[in-house]
């Protein structure tokens, strides 16, 4: 479902993908950005000896002070990049050595709730929480169907055609929200999710993320948020200076 | 509001990241040029197969003194002449112009007087040859032993150095087509470039969302499409009347009648490949952006995961 065998993470200049083995990928010749003399040596890694599995329908924490790796975990998990070293399996397929083709459909079947939450800013809240589904090529009939649906179970309903830069924060945050649960995906990612949040709203979230996972969802919420933490109590997986210090196991 | 509209669905925003001003514009530039290439291309075709088969495979031979008798044979010296040449392989046929045949030919040099000159006019045998390749100059010897002062003009050394000139042009003009549409190209995947970087955000959550890169491609692809279509159309529908003046100007040289004015004896002196390849321009700038911009995007796409 989820799996972590010693993964190390390294990011290249670019910020994608870690540089192949021994020669520089050919996006990154490409990108022509000139690099300093004196600054040729690899960045140094980000993530160490990651090793860690969850099954199906897990739940966790994400734990750890700032810098700690928490983000780079997550774009892990997402495919923002791909392990520099190690093996990294998500829900049956191989990372590390599928080809580029194979990982948009696995994209797919992810969702990704960001911290700046990544909204399209030309166009409506109604299709940026459709985008999603109309990438998966569903039926327009069933998109609005269902987009309304969770739209006005988010709270947004009146606010369809409205575009992100005219929602406050916290409902950007819900857009976001619905986006990345909007195709029941297996795996839900959550990065500060509660962070423009009131209580309430949090509170809300919360029953959410626990509904989608009662449903058979693996999420996984990354936070600094202690308070939230000790309200939901469930395992978590504690980061600190890019290694995997603490590993909870299902009760 | 687009929310319900999926046919007009941005997702990418490339309503603005490409614009509809410049790319079409200098994609109707371009299309204008080719268009200017082409007419020249067909232009030069048509007039070089009216030469040719007006007198490429020809010869004019003249004789003077046409009546007297010829020397050791029996008959006129233009009978000798007629009867040599009809004996000659490689000789289609051979025919004595008539008397007012003559005074046509004459007609634009001298007037109307021409038939009636006291001035000995040498007959003029109209000769066409089977093959544009037989070598006159011993035909030419023998004529000239039959009836001395008998002259062979060939018209195949000048159709050949013609045949070289339109040749050379139309290669030019060859030319000129490919590198428009080399520029064409390089336009379309600078805008393209342009367009990429002005929507990395757009893309990068897109293709988070799990966009495959044909489907990112396909979007640049389409617009780029339609605006180099745009552009064609309008390059070849501007270029349509400046080809239409040529080819009155070139009308006399191609042996059709002169009728400045009339409208549709002006699209008549349009070569008729000329009228199949000019639709095609609009078609050919749509390809050429489809398939710049698709690269384009798909070669920019891999430097992401």
């Amino acid at each position: 479902m989820l799996r972590f065998e010693m993964v190390g993470l390294r990011y290249d200049r670019a910020g994608y993908t870690p540089p192949a083995r021994g020669r520089r990928s050919a996006a990154d010749r490409r990108s022509g950005e000139s690099r300093p003399p004196g600054r040729r040596q690899p960045l140094p890694e980000v993530l160490h000896d990651i090793s860690f599995q969850l099954d199906p329908g897990a739940f966790r924490w994400l734990l750890g002070p700032s810098g700690a790796g928490k983000s780079s975990m997550l774009r892990l998990m997402y495919l923002a990049v791909r392990p520099t070293r190690g093996r990294l399996n998500l829900l049956g397929t191989e990372v590390t050595t599928a080809p580029r083709t194979a990982l948009p459909g696995l994209r797919r079947r992810i969702g990704v709730v960001f911290q700046d939450f990544r909204l399209l800013q030309h166009l409506s809240a109604f299709d940026n929480v459709a985008l999603p589904l109309r990438l998966a090529g569903r039926p327009e009939g069933q998109i609005k169907a269902d987009v309304t649906e969770l739209m006005r179970w988010v709270g947004l309903s009146r606010y369809l055609d409205l575009p992100p830069a005219m929602l406050s924060g916290g409902e950007q945050q819900r857009v976001a929200i619905a986006r990345a649960v909007i195709t029941r995906p297996a795996l839900l990612l959550a990065d500060e999710p509660t962070g423009n949040l009131d209580d309430a709203q949090a509170e809300r979230l919360m029953q959410l993320f626990k509904e989608l996972n009662r449903i058979g969802t693996t999420v996984i919420v990354a936070t600094h948020n202690e308070q939230l933490v000790a309200r939901h109590p469930a395992p978590a997986l504690r980061l600190s200076e890019g290694r995997l210090v603490r590993v909870d196991r299902d009760a | 509001m687009i929310s319900l509209r999926p046919s007009g669905f941005d997702e990418l925003g490339l309503r603005r990241a490409l614009s509809d001003r410049v790319l079409p514009l200098l994609v109707a530039a371009m299309t204008f040029l080719a268009a200017l290439a082409l007419g020249g291309w067909f232009g030069i075709a048509s007039l070089s197969q009216h030469w040719r088969t007006g007198a490429g495979s020809a010869l004019t031979v003249q004789v003077p003194d046409a009546q007297a008798s010829a020397a050791g044979l029996p008959g006129t010296r233009l009978a000798a002449v007629l009867s040599l040449l009809t004996g000659t392989p490689g000789v289609a046929s051979a025919k004595a112009l008539a008397q007012d045949e003559l005074a046509a030919l004459l007609r634009p040099w001298l007037g109307s007087a021409g038939g009636h000159l006291s001035v000995p006019i040498p007959a003029v045998i109209a000769v066409r040859l089977n093959e544009e390749t037989l070598d006159v100059t011993p035909l030419a010897r023998r004529l000239a032993s039959a009836a001395p002062g008998t002259l062979v003009e060939d018209h195949a050394i000048w159709i050949r150095r013609l045949a070289l000139l339109t040749r050379s042009l139309q290669a030019c003009a060859g030319l000129a087509l490919i590198v428009v549409a080399a520029v064409a190209a390089a336009v379309v995947a600078v805008a393209t470039r342009a367009g990429l970087i002005r929507r990395r955000e757009a893309i990068e959550i897109v293709h988070g969302l799990g966009a495959t890169d044909s489907y990112i491609a396909g979007r640049f692809a389409a617009r780029a499409t339609w605006l180099a279509t745009m552009g064609g159309v309008g390059g070849s529908v501007i270029a349509l009347p400046l080809l239409l003046v040529l080819a009155n100007l070139a009308a006399p040289f191609s042996g059709r009648p002169v009728e400045p004015g009339d409208m549709r004896d002006a699209l008549e002196t349009l070569p008729p490949g000329l009228w199949f390849a000019l639709p095609c321009l609009p078609a050919i700038a749509a390809a050429i952006g489809f398939v710049t911009a698709h690269g384009t995007v798909r070669r920019w796409l891999r430097r992401l995961p």
